[in-house]
């Protein structure tokens, strides 16, 4: 009996041990696979919310060609914002392929990610969609354009700006169309502010957007075209407009700095030929001209899945980042702020 | 009626059964039925319901839909991971809650109020306070931040922090477990021992973790379940890495915001185990109790 | 906020109680020796690391530029309409669980009927499950989908059958130990004195279980106050209306506000700081005239 209790003594004394360094113990387990780096065959993808579902197909494909070989990913997927804080704060990455560019800066800006990462021709984009108008299936209040949303009674899902890429090319939109040819900006104030009163939801995420309107909240969910798309090829019931006015948008994605070679190989084939159409057939608009899209499930007419916007705008349009994020998106004196007050 | 004027004292103590035979009922049946109707008509409806229709709804699709969905193998390295932090924490909390209950139970010494207050603390905080906490101290901003990153230490959105975060939520079940025991007990043994010479480490280990033991034991399964149950803190200091940093609650969460029917299932099933292993803890943690009066 | 305890949970067939607990023996006689010293000094390390000090940061954040940094983050606009809904629900919901907590807990023990044990288990299910799988759980029943066509989602309603799911426990659990170990004594005499069942009850059980009562009541209302993942799907987060003070604390701290999230975080606090301290005199008051 004595011997028993001696050795249960002593597992207690172990177990105490064990305890006291278990914290330590995960602290420098998870620290040594940061330090190192990950595995070369393994990429960490910190991804902006739409594009799980692309990228996963983009990832199996690389890895049947001879670049991609045995490579895994490892993704992340969230609200553009908050995955540029999160990067920046220290999540694990070695590709970031975000919604807007200043997501991405913003990580170059914090040390993580080259300077340079947006100065060659493409401008470091990757894919391209529009914003479009999703409502419910057979559109029960005859949503035609930017002018219903508006309308009493109509409700607005959106992300929202603080943490959410898509929610600022909502907005970019919904202001940007109602300049008009004259660039009349009390217009698109006023307009702006009805469309901002109308908003019932403001979401996390681009997806966590969709998930409330499809789950019941609302009347329209302003979101990337690619959004409405991939949730009909997924067998969503809903339907989506592009609007004659509306905005373009251009996602961005880059390597950082401690990636491994193999992450720019990855890149490079995103951005290739066969790259693009698997995004376009995912549902993105691709930003290779020559790239066609045949059969694109989800989209309105499969066959001509992305239809020419007459009045296309352009983030360079209205001034460029620097300008809109200013003008349209500080949290303090940003129009849309004050609208919300 | 004399006899239970005339009882032993200690008929107290072992309440049930003999009192309930003796006593004649009391009280109209109008009364007594309603008040049944209602108390088990109010817990079928709020918990009973839903619950049977969530297993509806899992196996909706049929067995080999969920038998599938388990194959996933994003839910089984969350299932790893939430394994590890569970026990883990419940380690971790094992050891600080037993040494602390002892040290309030059998010694005086100047803040011990405040320290009885500050392990009820967690039950009263949010979750999602306990995660923002956790980030204002040890987040790459927070007031750590700078020492943690200067020594390579990434502790917010790695599994550090979702350690730490389920420790604080479950900090006081072993605790709070275990103190009336221990009180119960008394010190006539711890001081008999200390007289026959028996040094402190050795009081403990022979005489008070033996007391304690099935108030221990209740305590720790208690324990594990809310450490595995976790959500709301684990939610804010987590990336949700799957396959990395993603436990079952986190899991359940991401796939039930994918689109697509073999995501929902995913989350259901994974919700309905999770759900099913919470039920258990509670029939091993009845089991446990009556164990306690053998002592 | 020493009195409030650890729900016990299941107590299923044979209702073997915790060891009562409203007067501990006092044996805390000991000075700290050495060995115990140094335990104590380990423990209150440990307990400052991990409870103290992100306590402490949250206060001092919502500090952070002045009083007016606090002041503007818990006035502003929706963090308002946030506490509105939650501190109401809670007190709301607690109210709810005290006369049904107890309600519950009194047929539990004093009656017996066949499958008593599985109701048992079922009370203990709500604290047992993890938030965000309560909140599955009842978003099927409520939600677009649910087999009896009831739709809550992105109501207030819906709100507060949640918060009414998780709290269910803490009122019950709370109350049964001191019913079971009353002393049937007094109210046999009572009866034999000619006072009826609801006398009976409003004089001799009530202030016996009272305390019990309050102490689950501040279980409920703080687990309320706080709750997350059963809310918030079924919540749909719709501001002004839906959006539960944890939700709206969670997108300030994504969107990177530290300093709003901090502030309501110390609103929230003192909310439940005050409560507590409340039903804990309040249980205190009835304790005494036991």
């Amino acid at each position: 009996m004595n011997v028993l209790r001696q050795r249960r003594g002593r597992v207690a004394a172990v177990l105490a041990v064990v305890a006291a360094t278990a914290l330590g113990l995960s602290a420098c387990g998870s620290n040594s696979s940061g330090s190192t780096g990950s595995s070369s065959k393994q990429l960490n993808l910190v991804g902006f919310s739409v594009i799980k579902s692309a990228y996963d197909e983009l990832g199996t494909s690389f890895a049947k060609t001879p670049a991609g070989k045995g490579v895994t990913f490892k993704s992340s997927i969230g609200a553009s914002g908050a995955q540029s804080r999160a990067v920046i704060a220290g999540q694990k990455a070695d590709i970031v392929a975000l919604s807007l560019s200043p997501d991405v800066t913003a990580i170059a800006d914090a040390g993580k990610i080259d300077p340079s990462w947006d100065s060659g021709p493409t401008k470091g984009i990757i894919s391209d969609t529009v914003v479009a108008i999703a409502v419910r299936k057979g559109n029960p209040k005859g949503i035609k354009g930017w002018a219903d949303l508006i309308k009493p009674g109509i409700g607005i899902v959106s992300p929202d700006p603080g943490t959410s890429g898509s929610a600022k090319w909502n907005l970019m939109a919904a202001y940007s169309q109602a300049l008009g040819p004259n660039k009349d900006e009390a217009a698109a104030k006023t307009y702006l502010g009805s469309f901002i009163k109308n908003v019932v939801s403001w979401n996390e995420s681009g997806r966590t957007a969709t998930d409330a309107f499809v789950k019941g909240t609302g009347d329209v969910l302003i979101s990337y075209e690619v959004e409405a798309i991939a949730a009909r090829a997924a067998g969503v019931e809903l339907d989506y407009i592009v609007p004659d006015s509306t905005f373009l948008i251009e996602n961005p994605a880059t390597v950082t700095k401690t990636a491994p070679p193999v992450a720019s190989e990855f890149l490079k084939y995103v951005a290739s030929a066969d790259g693009q159409k698997i995004l376009a057939g995912k549902g993105f608009r691709p930003i290779d001209p020559s790239v066609t899209a045949t059969e694109v499930p989800g989209a309105n007419d499969p066959a001509n899945p992305f239809p020419k916007v007459t009045n296309l705008t352009t983030v360079a349009d209205l001034g460029g980042w620097s300008v809109v994020n200013d003008s349209l998106f500080d949290k303090e004196k940003g129009l849309v702020a004050q609208l919300r007050k | 009626m004399t006899e239970t004027l005339v009882k032993a004292p200690e008929a107290a103590e072992s309440p049930n059964v003999p009192r309930a035979v003796k006593r004649r009922r009391r009280g109209s049946p109008v009364v007594r039925w309603t008040l049944r109707i209602i108390a088990v008509g109010y817990v079928l409806g709020l918990v009973a319901l839903p619950v049977v229709t969530v297993t509806q709804r899992t196996f909706g699709n049929g067995l080999q839909a969920v038998l599938d969905s388990l194959q996933n193998p994003d839910l089984i390295s969350a299932a790893k991971l939430g394994l590890f932090v569970a026990v883990t924490s419940v380690v971790i909390n094992t050891v600080f809650g037993v040494g602390i209950a002892v040290l309030l139970v059998r010694y005086r010494f100047p803040g011990r109020r405040l320290l009885n207050a500050v392990i009820d603390l967690p039950v009263s905080i949010s979750p999602i306070v306990v995660g923002v906490a956790l980030i204002l101290v040890y987040g790459q901003n927070g007031w750590f931040g700078g020492w943690l990153e200067s020594n390579g230490i990434q502790i917010i959105f790695a599994t550090p922090a979702i350690v730490m975060a389920t420790v604080i939520v479950a900090l006081p079940l072993v605790v709070r477990e275990v103190i009336p025991t221990l009180e119960e007990a008394g010190t006539e043994q711890d001081q008999a021992a200390q007289s026959l010479g028996a040094n402190s480490v050795q009081r403990f280990f022979r005489i008070t973790l033996p007391t304690i033991k099935w108030a221990l034991a209740y305590g720790v399964v208690l324990s594990l379940a809310r450490s595995l149950g976790e959500f709301g803190a684990v939610r804010v200091v987590s990336g949700s890495v799957p396959g990395v940093s993603q436990t079952p609650t986190l899991f359940v969460n991401d796939q039930y915001q994918e689109f697509g029917p073999v995501a929902e299932q995913s989350a259901f099933t994974a919700a309905f185990a999770l759900m099913l292993i919470a039920v258990l803890f509670i029939v091993v943690i009845a089991l446990l109790r009556p164990k306690e009066k053998t002592q | 906020m020493s009195s409030t305890q650890a729900p016990q949970t299941g107590t299923g067939g044979a209702a073997v109680p915790a060891p009562p607990r409203r007067r501990p023996r006092s044996v805390a006689s000991g000075r700290l020796t050495p060995t115990s010293g140094l335990g104590l000094g380990v423990g209150v390390l440990w307990l400052s690391l991990i409870v103290l000090l992100p306590i402490t940061a949250i206060v001092v954040t919502s500090f952070q530029n002045g009083p007016s940094s606090f002041w503007d983050s818990v006035s502003d606009a929706e963090a308002l309409a946030t506490l509105r809904l939650t501190v109401g629900a809670a007190l709301l919901v607690t109210l709810l669980n005290a006369i049904l907590g107890t309600l519950i807990a009194w047929v539990l023990v004093r009656d017996q009927f066949p499958g008593k044990r599985i109701i048992e288990v079922i009370i203990d299910i709500p604290f047992a499950l993890p938030t965000i799988v309560a909140g599955l759980v009842l978003i099927s029943l409520y939600g677009p989908q649910s087999p009896f066509g009831i739709d809550l989602v992105g109501t207030r309603k819906g709100v507060f059958l949640a918060l009414l799911f998780v709290t269910l426990p803490f009122v019950v659990r709370s109350v049964q130990p001191v019913l079971i170990d009353m002393d049937r004594d007094v109210e046999e005499a009572a009866a034999s004195l000619g006072a009826g069942g609801f006398t009976t009850f409003r004089r001799i059980i009530l202030p016996t279980i009272a305390p019990a009562i309050l102490a689950g009541a501040a279980l409920s209302f703080a687990r309320a106050l706080g709750e997350f993942g059963s809310v918030i799907l079924i919540s749909a987060n719709l501001i002004g209306k839906t959006e539960v003070s944890s939700a709206y604390m969670l997108k300030l701290i994504e969107s990177d506000d530290t300093v709003g999230a901090a502030g309501v975080a110390t609103l929230l606090l003192v909310v439940a700081i005050v409560i507590l301290v409340l039903l804990d005199s309040l249980q205190r008051v009835a304790a005494r005239r036991d």
